[in-house]
């Protein structure tokens, strides 16, 4: 086992990393040391940053000084080019760190005859690489030479033994070429450098703009295929590996507070788990944001870091809008405990989106993230996209356990409770805000849709938002439906005045009925009374017969005694 | 040819402008052999003594390159007369240097 290990690690290919965010990662280590790549794409797409990154990067954090070979630019104007980046190319090149050389080829000034070779840049570039003892080359863009030369076959045989050359001094060489009609460069340099080719875009889609890289070629490695979006701010160029994802995150059994307790008691009385998903949505002026703000509000009570990005209100927005509900969000945005990143939808891609919303999290390292609304997200791509977006940036979270939590707008026409970007199906817990229309007022009512992983309470709330905060109250189901608002009230008036009616009127009944019962007994008395009476009388009678019989036939008996001993005695009585 | 060397004809008529001709080679190449050849030769029948040629070996003085900017081996500068002009290659074709070097108008007005 170790041994194939060993021979595995002797054959591989040795990288050189770039230093750019997220490229080392999509090509396990950057570029091949050693060899010469390519990378093509068409005006403005970045193909000159990334190679100055590739360069400069090299020499500030891997100790590998590079040298510049620039066949468009000026040494001077690169070097205002990149200090919007915050690189000092002025004192890299007097460390030695970085060599330019800027070769100005003009057809104008040129003439030819007969047979030539390059040998004049080859001793240009050699005695570049050796004065700093580079490791790193860029040629930027070589192809300036077909528009200043005009016999082709040299050239060709020329690059090709350039790049030979190159191989053999071990320089790790980036070559920049401009995208052609049919092939990856005008050229055909993808010819000469086949070790490994990158593929720059700028893709604009519904007058948005994505950058986009590839790799086409890596010959020897491993390496993503995918494009992949990428992003050039003012540091420089990060790339987002978007497929690095796997479906075993750790989950936690912790729960956090939403901020509203009547919320957290309908979540079996704790909120949801850390590191869950949270989705809220509901029409319009539902109390979304309010929801969320409280949420960021707990968060941040908790001492923990919240991430707010807002797409629709600007952060001193939310701040007073809160302010109305009770929230001081500014104490948290002072204690740095909260940060609110506004911006429109429609300022970058969806995949741009995501990579923004990727380095805020890294540099802020926050414990919640707010998402507030997801649903002008689709403004800028088609709902497969977003959904794919948000499944990534949900997993992400996932990973580095950290909550989020969404906000969606239902539209009102459909009443269907499906949401649009369709996330409702990714996330853990969903709590849908309804308006509820009733007797010429609107009124708010709460339910939560799912919570993965506890119970939960299947009623409907009213939502109520007044001047010190949420609140979440019971609703009326009674025998005319759900009531809510003053018609809620009204009817729990009328209920209180009902039971008290109804005690009245119990009261009285019983009354009633007491009454009701003393006559009847005394009734049932006399009644007694009477047949008691008639049985005396009955018993009188019996006994008075009784009587009789028993004297008279005691009297018989005496008389019967006496004329015993004659029979004639009986005939005479 | 190991080092820069000058190779003078001076003969300076007092109008006349001299030309300041610089060949780049890289070591002893057949095509840098050829090309100082034929540019002494062009010189001789046109310039007549009224020219400098200054042989540069790159191989020896690498860091002059850029300042003439140098790509192609051989390639002759013509320094004076101004403008600048380049020629590359191994100045085998005579009518080309002479209207790359801007030569046969000079030559007629002598004439």
């Amino acid at each position: 086992m170790a041994r194939s290990n060993s021979d595995k690690m002797v054959r591989q290919l040795e990288k050189k990393p770039t230093g750019i965010v997220g490229f080392d990662e999509i090509t396990g280590g950057g570029l091949p040391a050693g060899r010469p790549s390519l990378i093509c794409g068409g005006a403005g797409a970045g193909k000159t940053l990334f190679s100055i990154e590739f360069i400069i990067r090299g020499a500030l954090q891997y100790k590998e000084p590079g040298v510049i070979l620039t066949f468009e630019e000026k040494a001077t104007d690169l070097e205002t080019n990149v200090a919007s980046l915050g690189f000092n190319l002025k004192k890299l090149q007097k460390d030695k760190l970085v060599w330019i050389d800027h070769i100005h080829v003009d057809r104008s000034e040129i003439a030819e005859t007969g047979e030539y070779d390059l040998d004049g840049l080859f001793i240009r570039l050699g005695y570049a690489i050796d004065s700093i003892g580079a490791k790193r080359v860029m040629l930027d863009t070589i192809e300036n030479l077909f528009s200043g030369l005009s016999n082709e076959g040299i050239l060709r045989a020329e690059l090709r033994r350039l790049f030979t050359w190159l191989k053999d001094k071990g320089v790790t060489t980036i070559i920049t070429g401009e995208k052609g009609i049919n092939t990856l460069t005008r050229q055909g340099l993808e010819e000469y450098v086949s070790d490994c080719v990158l593929l720059l875009e700028h893709r604009v889609i519904n007058q948005i703009s994505t950058r986009l890289l590839r790799v086409v070629k890596y010959r020897g490695s491993v390496h993503g295929t995918n494009e992949y979006p990428f992003l050039i701010d003012e540091q420089g160029i990060s790339v987002l590996p978007v497929t690095s994802l796997r479906l075993d995150n750790e989950v936690s059994s912790q729960r956090v507070s939403s901020g509203i307790p009547t919320l957290d008691a309908m979540l079996s009385g704790s909120g949801f788990f850390r590191g869950s998903s949270i989705l809220i949505s509901g029409t319009a002026g539902t109390g979304k944001t309010s929801i969320a703000a409280y949420f960021a509000d707990a968060s941040c009570k908790r001492k923990e870091r919240c991430l707010y990005f807002a797409f629709e209100e600007s952060p001193r927005q939310i701040v007073r809008n809160m302010k109305s509900i009770g929230i001081d969000l500014q104490k948290h945005e002072d204690a740095g405990l909260l940060k609110i990143q506004s911006s429109r939808p429609t300022l970058q891609g969806l995949e741009l989106h995501l990579l923004t919303i990727h380095k805020l999290v890294k540099q802020f390292k926050p414990r919640t993230v707010i998402l507030d609304p997801i649903t002008n997200l689709v403004t800028i791509g088609s709902m497969s996209e977003v959904k794919s977006m948000l499944i990534r940036l949900i997993d992400f979270l996932q990973v580095e356990k950290i909550t989020v939590l969404f906000t969606a707008l239902v539209y009102e026409k459909d009443n269907t409770v499906q949401t649009d970007e369709g996330v409702s199906s990714l996330v853990d817990a969903w709590i849908l805000v309804r308006d509820i229309e009733a007797n010429g007022e609107r009124n708010r009512g709460i339910y939560i849709m799912k919570s993965r992983g506890m119970q939960h309470s299947n009623r409907v709330r009213e939502f109520v938002i007044t001047d010190t905060g949420l609140e979440l109250v019971d609703v009326y189901l009674g025998p005319k439906g759900i009531l809510v608002g003053s018609a809620r009230e009204a009817e729990q008036l009328n209920e209180v005045t009902g039971v008290e009616l109804r005690t009245h009127a119990l009261s009285f009944k019983d009354r009633v009925l007491e009454r009701k019962k003393t006559v009847l007994e005394a009734k049932i008395a006399s009644l007694r009374e009477e047949f008691e009476s008639m049985q005396d009388d009955l018993n009188k009678t019996f006994r008075e017969e009784e009587l009789t019989n028993a004297i008279m036939e005691k009297n018989r008996q005496q008389a019967g005694n006496k004329s015993k001993p004659g029979k004639s005695n009986y005939g005479k009585s | 040819m190991a080092k820069a060397s000058k190779v003078k004809k001076a003969a300076p008529k007092a109008v006349e402008e001299r030309w300041q001709l610089r060949l780049y080679v890289a070591g002893n190449t057949p095509k840098s052999a050829a090309a100082l050849t034929n540019l002494k030769k062009y010189c001789e029948l046109h310039l007549d003594g009224r020219y400098e040629i200054e042989v540069i070996d790159l191989l020896v003085n690498p860091q002059l390159a850029a300042g003439d900017q140098i790509l192609a081996i051989p390639t002759l500068v013509r320094k004076v007369p101004i403008p600048i002009r380049k020629i590359i290659g191994d100045l085998s074709n005579e009518e080309k240097v002479l209207v790359g070097l801007d030569i046969k108008t000079v030559k007629k007005q002598h004439a």
